[in-house]
């Protein structure tokens, strides 16, 4: 039945999706073991520098929620 | 939220949670017809108020607990504009705190049960994204006439490189409300629809313990997110804002 292939091919696509998620996870994990390997090296710069690493963080993060954003629509919304 | 259909198994719609409804039964939604999303969105200002303008009321110089959460909140927002856009970006502090206390306080009175989330709609995201694009992009055409575009200029590339990196500036400046939107948005949609899809598996006696923690960590993950994304769209703004302020490299 038409539906049903579209269906499957919605559920297949959402979870070839969160393989995105992946490559999210190793940008954040990058960003703040950098962060913290320069903030042992020289604690007292590491104050100042905590607001960059969030945006950083923010930043990585955000494409991993997209690749979500895009699982979640193709499983609920199509 | 868990049902068992015709076919047997179980089907559960996690996302219904995100679906505006009208307040008083009607089935047409308006433009002026009040929602769950006004509401809470009213709720959210009242929440604001109640913070801000009753929790001073008092005035007093060794501050009461209200008092003190509400200083705390607007030097931590003062300070952020301070460092990140510099002395001339604190004429904008009232913008970029009522977009940081808004967006704080949406996402947390998203978290209580059976509430909605106003920030987790692309259509609330958006249109806080488009305000503050089109103020900075406005902002540094009055400030500094055409040389504002010596933004995209990369002036410390060769010569040849130029043009091709003026284009990929130029893209990546018209991506940024993109960006900033989905962001928010995406980040709380995707909190909620996780708990709520611990939650439908909470029906299943034999792992309803297990999926109960479960709820427990990502609620605590989901406080942390909410605080993060809040600051994180208020640190963004500054940042553009610094961009339209002093548009040079």
């Amino acid at each position: 039945m038409e539906g049903d292939i579209v269906q499957m091919g919605a559920y297949i696509g959402a979870g070839l999706a969160c393989t995105g998620m992946g490559g999210a996870a190793v940008g954040v994990g990058h960003v703040v073991g950098n962060f913290l390997s320069g903030a042992l090296r020289n604690p007292s710069a590491a104050g100042g520098q905590t607001a960059t690493m969030f945006i950083g963080i923010a930043f990585a993060e955000a494409l991993g929620i997209f690749s979500f954003l895009v699982a979640l629509l193709l499983m609920f919304a199509v | 939220m868990a049902t068992e259909s015709e076919e047997g198994g179980l089907v559960f719609h996690p996302m219904d949670q995100f679906i505006v409804t009208p307040l008083f039964g009607d089935d047409t939604i308006h433009w002026y017809t009040p929602t769950n999303v006004t509401l809470w969105m009213a709720l959210t200002v009242l929440g604001i108020f109640a913070l801000l303008v009753l929790g001073t009321r008092g005035r007093a110089i060794v501050p009461t607990r209200v008092q003190s959460i509400a200083e705390l909140a607007y030097g931590f927002v003062h300070k952020m504009v301070e460092d990140v856009a510099g002395k001339d970006g604190l004429k904008y502090f009232p913008y970029i705190m009522t977009l940081f206390m808004f967006i704080v306080f949406a996402n947390f009175l998203g978290l209580l049960p059976m509430s909605f989330t106003t920030t987790s709609h692309i259509a609330v995201t958006a249109v806080m994204a488009m305000g503050v694009f089109l103020t900075v992009t406005i902002l540094g055409f009055v400030l500094h006439g055409a040389s504002f575009l010596k933004l995209f200029w990369i002036s410390a590339a060769p010569l040849p490189l130029r043009p091709i990196l003026a284009l990929i500036e130029i893209i990546s400046y018209f991506v940024r409300p993109v960006s900033h939107s989905i962001r928010l948005a995406g980040n709380m949609m995707a909190g909620h629809a996780v708990i709520k899809v611990f939650a439908a598996f909470a029906a299943i006696a034999v792992i309803s313990p297990l999926s109960i923690l479960a709820i427990t960590a990502i609620y605590a993950l989901e406080v942390l997110v909410s605080f993060i994304q809040a600051y994180v769209f208020a640190i963004l703004t500054c940042v553009y804002l610094k961009d339209a302020l002093h548009p040079h490299h």
